[in-house]
């Protein structure tokens, strides 16, 4: 790689070329000319990325296991979680509806934490990983479309509306949403892509 | 932070739009790709402005059935009732849930009205070669990107209440086709702000001279 273009940094929303500094741990760096995030030097990004990557895939499992929440009227009861939402909805031939929540709150986060895990894990036994480049653009690509946090919104929402005409019962998965957002968010605070690709360098570096 | 003063573009730097490594795209060599990446190197996103203005219509024209019809009917032995997006929150906010009313109201009638404003804008000003506030419509760019997706909200609740409210006569929700029109604009905004070039807001500046300063 160019030696003269490695300290080079472009502003990804302004275009303008900065040369890179060195930043104090848990800090970041900003355009100085349109204020946009350039970078940040995330404390251990790799090692904390990856434990509550994977604290949040076990808690995803769990979440997808057991129910929402239930409803009550009149010794009539409803149990509902994620993935009968889902069918449930592609039954009353809302496919496109129940298609975009499976994509977006089922698909599309386990794929991103998956391929998480399994690239930071081999990174971290300083191995690059097959398909790298692949798992680093998928996740890119398909990082804005997964709606946990949303979700997570929509189910208060739900349970508020709900409150007036039913007695609800919360269930575990309830909790198990909150406390995956909270998961997922520290995950992508300690996400720093720059810190993935200058690792990938110097294992290649290494190697060769 | 030192900086050049001028746009990389223009001194021949390129950065990969997927690994954010910067190379010096000269003219003589015809190999264009990211020594990083191997992703084809461009200065700027291809056909952004007329692919923003494709996506942007469409979600203009999907936005009138998402409001007109019907996001969501609950039938119960009491009552019956049909509630588009508007009368939903207004339903919600007269049954005294005042503060889920509003979090609604914001991600699914602000958010969405004032992303195709802001993307129209956008759009416009960057079509003018405007120099006006770059600073400020960068900013607004950026906040588009960053809550647009919140919309997706609507869908949830939608999806969660018709799936679990089926109790034959006693309570039944359904979703409307208002749902899925509604759906359509969140993601068809969000591909539009996706292939949106921020970039070309600063463009017009670089026409000036080399070292003026814009900051302000
Ligand atoms: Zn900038």
């Amino acid at each position: 790689m160019n030696r003269d273009t490695a300290q080079l940094i472009v502003c990804h929303d302004c275009d303008l070329l900065q040369r890179e500094i060195a930043l104090k741990k848990g800090c970041s760096a900003s355009c100085s000319r349109c204020g946009a995030l350039l970078y940040r030097n995330a404390t251990d990004s790799i090692n904390r990325t990856l434990a509550w990557t994977a604290a949040a895939f076990i808690v995803f499992i769990i979440a997808n296991i057991f129910p929402i929440f239930a409803i009550e009227l009149q010794g009539d009861r409803s149990v509902l979680n994620l993935i009968e939402a889902v069918s449930s909805i592609w039954t009353q031939k809302m496919q496109l509806m129940s298609l975009v929540v499976f994509v977006t709150t089922i698909l599309i986060p386990t794929v991103e934490m998956l391929s998480m895990i399994y690239l930071l894990s081999s990174l971290k036994m300083l191995r690059i990983p097959f398909g790298h480049i692949m798992i680093m653009k998928m996740i890119r690509v398909v990082s804005p479309w997964g709606m946990i946090e949303i979700l997570m919104l929509g189910m208060l929402v739900s349970l508020v509306k709900l409150t007036s005409s039913f007695k609800v019962i919360l269930g575990l998965a309830l909790w198990s949403f909150g406390l995956l957002t909270f998961l997922l968010a520290a995950a992508a605070a300690s996400f720093s892509a720059r810190h993935i690709w200058n690792l990938i360098d110097k294992i290649g570096g290494m190697k060769s | 932070m030192p900086t050049f003063s001028t746009n990389a573009a223009n001194q021949g730097f390129c950065s990969c739009h997927v690994c954010s490594l910067v190379s010096r795209v000269d003219q003589m060599s015809d190999s264009r790709r990211c020594p990083r990446c191997r992703a084809l190197l461009r200065f700027r996103k291809p056909a952004s402005v007329s692919r923003c203005w494709s996506l942007l219509i469409a979600a203009y024209i999907l936005y009138i059935p998402a409001n007109l019809l019907t996001m969501m009917e609950t039938g119960s032995l009491l009552n019956y009732r049909k509630d588009t997006i508007l009368s939903g929150v207004v339903h919600l906010w007269e049954t005294g849930s005042w503060g889920i009313s509003t979090i609604v109201f914001i991600a699914s009638v602000m958010i969405p009205l004032l992303k195709l404003i802001s993307l129209s804008l956008l759009l416009v000003s960057v079509q003018r070669g405007s120099k006006l506030h770059p600073r400020l419509r960068t900013s607004l760019y950026r906040s588009v990107e960053l809550v647009g997706r919140w919309s997706m909200l609507d869908i949830y609740v939608v999806t969660l209440l018709a799936a679990l409210v089926q109790m034959g006569t006693m309570a039944t929700v359904k979703a409307g086709p208002a749902a899925l029109a509604f759906g359509a604009v969140v993601i068809l905004t969000m591909f539009a702000s996706m292939q949106f070039e921020p970039r070309l807001i600063w463009d017009p500046l670089e026409k000036r001279e080399p070292d003026d300063d814009d900051t302000e």
